[in-house]
C-alpha cells in the first residue's frame, strides 16, 4: 500500500499552464505517455488542454521496465494512451491489458519509414567469418518498405524518434489523437503542432549545419547501445555500438576487438556513455585505445528537469553538442 | 604454426581487454570451482542461483543512498547476501528445516524486499543489469577484487579442508568430535557469498553461478576424492574459460554464454564419458554379468 501510494508520488504527473490558447474549460484531457520523450512532445501539442502521465521516467530505460499497479490505474483512466510502437516498449501490451483501459492506444511511430538494426560492421570485414545474430538484417539492409512482417522478429529498430523528421510526423499524429479524442480543441492543437514544428525544423537545420562542420572522415563514434540508427540514417553520422539493439543482450569478444580496432585505425573519433547503461564497457574500449570519453548522450529517455535533456529539443542539442564537441576536440 | 597462433595466442596478445577477460575468468575459476565441488556435495547446487536474486535488496539500498556506484552497490549486495546465507544457514542448523527450503524461503523475502526498495525509488534502471558487469569489461578494480576473493577463498579451503571435508560427508560425526562444526558451516557459506557477489560484479549472473557449478558438476564423473575433484573442476574451469573467450573472439558470440557453453559441453562429455559416468558404468556391470 505504502509502495503504491509513493509509486504515485513518484510518477511525473506534469500540469501544464504555459502553451497553447487558453480559455478555461471543465475537464483537460487525460493522456499517458509511455515515456519521457513522447510525453514532451505531447506537451507541446496539447498545451494547458491536456494532463500527461509518463510511465517510464526520466533516465528510465524502457525495455526492461516493469510496469507497476499506480501505471495500470492511471492507465484505466486515461483517455488518451501514447507510445512509441515499433516494439519499443516491450512491458506495454501486458499492461494495456492488465488495465482493461477504455483509452485509445496511438503507436506514433506510425508513417515512420522503419529502419533495420544495422548489420554492426557488416561492411567493415567482408572476409571474416560474421554469421552472427545480426546476418539476417545484413541481408535486406535496403528493402526499405517491407519490413512490417519483420518487426515480430525484433530487426526493426524502434528508436525513430532520433531523427527530427520523424518527430515531425510523432507530432502530427498526436494532433490527430488529440483532435480525435477532443474536437472542441482541435484547433488548438493543430496551432500548437504548427508551431512546435517549426522549431524542429529550426533544429533540424542546426544538426545538419553541425555536422556538416565535421569532416567526413571523421563522423564515426562509438556509443554504447545502438539507439541511433535513425540518427544516422537521417544525418549520415556512423554510430557503432558494442551493445547491440537491446541494453539486455550480452556482446561478444569479436565485436568489442573490432570496435578496439576501428578506434586504433583512427576510424572512430569520439566515444560516449549514455544515460541508461552501465558505461563499464565503454571506459574498457576507451581505456584501450586511449580515446577520451566524451559526455552523456541521451538516447532512450530525457534528463530530469535539471538536466541537460529535459525536453527533447535540449536532448537532441546536447547530443549534437556533445558529438561535435568530442570529435573537433580529438 | 602460424594459423594455430592465430587462433588461439595472437587474439590475448593483441588485446588487453581479452587478457584482462582471461585473467579474471581464469581468477574467478581458481576460487569459484572448488567451492561448486562442495555446494554440490552438500546438495547445494541450485543455491547460486537463488543467491543472485538474495543480493538484490542490497544492491538497492547502495543504490538508494549512493546512486548508481558500483562500490556501494557491491558492498550492499555483499552484506544482503551473507545475511540471506547466514540467516538460511542457521535456520537448518539449529531447527528441523533443511537447508533447500530456508534458502528458499530466505531468498524470496529478500527478493520481495529488494523489488519493493527499487520501486519505492521510482527507478526503472534495471539495477541487475548495472550491477552486473560483463566480463568483456573488467577494470582493475574489477580484477582486484576477483583476485582479493580467490586468495581469501583458496586460503580459508586450505587452511579448513579437513573441517569442510568432514562437515560435507558427515556433520554430525564433525560435530561430535569437534567444535569447529558450525563455524566451518557458516565460512563455507561465507566463501560462496563473496565468490558469488564478487563474480556477479564484475562478471555477470551466468558467468558467475555457471563458473561455479558447471565445472564442480562435470568433475564429479571423473574422481570420487574430494582433493581430485577440485583439481579436476578448477583444470575444467580453466579449459571452459580459455575456450569460450576463444568462441567468443573467432564466432562473434556473447562471450558470458560462450564460457558456460564450454563448461556445459565439458559437462555433457563427462556424464558420458567419465570414468564413473554413464557409458561406463554400463560397460562395468556388463563385463560383471558375462563373466
Amino acid at each position: 500500500m505504502l509502495n503504491t501510494f509513493r509509486r504515485v508520488l513518484a510518477l511525473t504527473v506534469i500540469t501544464l499552464s504555459s502553451l497553447g490558447g487558453s480559455q478555461a474549460f471543465a475537464e483537460p484531457l487525460k493522456v499517458m505517455a509511455s515515456f519521457t520523450v513522447i510525453a514532451d512532445l505531447a506537451k507541446n501539442v496539447g498545451g494547458d488542454r491536456v494532463d500527461i502521465t509518463t510511465i517510464v521516467g526520466p533516465n528510465g530505460d524502457a525495455h526492461v521496465y516493469e510496469p507497476s499497479p499506480a501505471d495500470a490505474v492511471a492507465m484505466s483512466k486515461a483517455d488518451v494512451v501514447l507510445v512509441n510502437g515499433l516494439h519499443f516498449e516491450g512491458f506495454l501490451k501486458r499492461l494495456v491489458d492488465a488495465s482493461a483501459t477504455k483509452a485509445t492506444t496511438v503507436e506514433l511511430s506510425k508513417g515512420v519509414t522503419p529502419i533495420e538494426f544495422k548489420p554492426e560492421f557488416a561492411e567493415a570485414d567482408e572476409g571474416h567469418a560474421d554469421h552472427d545474430h545480426d546476418e539476417a538484417s545484413a541481408e535486406d539492409h535496403d528493402h526499405g518498405k517491407d519490413q512490417a512482417h519483420s518487426q515480430d522478429h525484433g530487426a526493426t529498430d524502434p528508436h525513430a524518434f532520433q531523427s527530427i523528421p520523424n518527430a515531425e510526423i510523432y507530432v502530427r499524429n498526436i494532433a490527430d489523437a488529440f483532435c480525435a479524442a477532443d474536437a472542441e480543441g482541435c484547433d488548438a492543437y493543430r496551432k500548437n503542432a504548427e508551431t512546435y514544428t517549426e522549431k524542429l525544423k529550426a533544429l533540424d537545420d542546426e544538426v545538419r549545419a553541425a555536422i556538416a562542420a565535421i569532416p567526413v572522415e571523421k563522423r564515426v563514434v562509438i556509443t554504447s547501445h545502438d539507439a541511433f540508427g535513425y540518427f544516422e540514417h537521417e544525418y549520415g553520422l556512423t554510430f557503432l555500438a558494442p551493445q547491440g539493439i537491446s541494453t539486455e543482450s550480452d556482446p561478444s569478444a569479436a565485436d568489442v576487438a573490432r570496435l578496439v580496432e576501428q578506434v586504433k585505425n583512427d576510424k572512430a573519433a569520439a566515444i560516449f556513455v549514455e544515460n541508461i547503461t552501465n558505461p563499464r564497457l565503454i571506459e574498457q574500449i576507451a581505456a584501450e585505445t586511449g580515446i577520451k570519453v566524451g559526455g552523456s548522450l541521451y538516447s532512450d529517455a530525457l534528463s530530469g528537469p535539471d538536466g541537460p535533456a529535459a525536453t527533447y529539443i535540449d536532448m537532441m542539442e546536447n547530443n549534437i553538442r556533445q558529438i561535435k564537441g568530442a570529435i573537433l576536440g580529438s | 604454426m602460424q594459423a594455430l597462433y592465430a587462433l588461439l595466442v595472437s587474439p590475448f596478445v593483441d588485446y588487453a581487454f581479452m587478457q584482462k577477460a582471461l585473467f579474471g575468468s581464469l581468477l574467478l575459476s581458481a576460487g569459484a570451482c572448488p567451492v561448486g565441488v562442495f555446494l554440490m556435495l552438500r546438495r547445494m547446487s541450485l543455491s547460486g542461483d537463488a543467491m543472485a536474486h538474495a543480493i538484490l535488496p542490497g544492491a538497492a539500498a547502495g543504490f538508494l543512498f549512493y546512486g548508481l556506484e558500483i562500490l556501494p552497490m557491491t558492498v550492499g549486495g555483499l552484506v544482503a547476501g551473507i545475511v540471506v546465507a547466514l540467516g538460511a544457514g542457521a535456520v537448518s542448523r539449529f531447527t528441523v528445516q533443511r537447508e533447500d527450503a530456508s534458502m528458499a524461503a530466505f531468498y524470496l523475502i529478500s527478493l520481495a524486499l529488494g523489488v519493493l526498495l527499487v520501486s519505492v525509488r521510482g527507478s526503472s534502471v534495471d539495477l541487475m543489469h548495472v550491477l552486473f558487469g560483463t566480463v568483456l569489461a573488467l577494470n582493475n578494480e574489477a580484477l582486484g577484487l576477483i583476485g582479493a576473493i580467490a586468495a581469501v577463498t583458496l586460503v580459508s579451503l586450505f587452511v579448513f579442508w579437513r573441517a569442510l571435508v568432514a562437515e560435507c560427508l558427515d556433520p554430525l560425526f564433525l560435530r561430535s568430535v569437534s567444535r569447529l562444526g558450525s563455524p566451518v558451516h557458516f565460512i563455507f557459506l561465507g566463501l560462496v557469498v563473496i565468490n558469488l557477489v564478487g563474480g556477479f560484479q564484475a562478471l555477470g549472473t551466468l558467468l558467475s553461478v555457471g563458473l561455479m557449478i558447471l565445472p564442480a558438476a562435470a568433475a564429479r564423473f571423473w574422481t570420487a576424492r574430494v582433493e581430485t575433484m577440485c583439481v579436476a573442476a578448477v583444470a575444467i574451469g580453466f579449459a571452459s574459460c580459455v575456450a569460450g573467450l576463444l568462441l567468443s573472439y573467432h564466432a562473434a558470440l556473447p562471450s558470458g554464454p560462450a564460457i558456460i557453453l564450454s563448461a556445459g559441453a565439458v559437462y555433457l562429455v563427462s556424464v558420458l564419458a567419465g570414468t564413473r559416468g554413464a557409458l561406463r558404468a554400463r560397460l562395468v556391470t556388463h563385463r560383471h554379468r558375462t563373466a
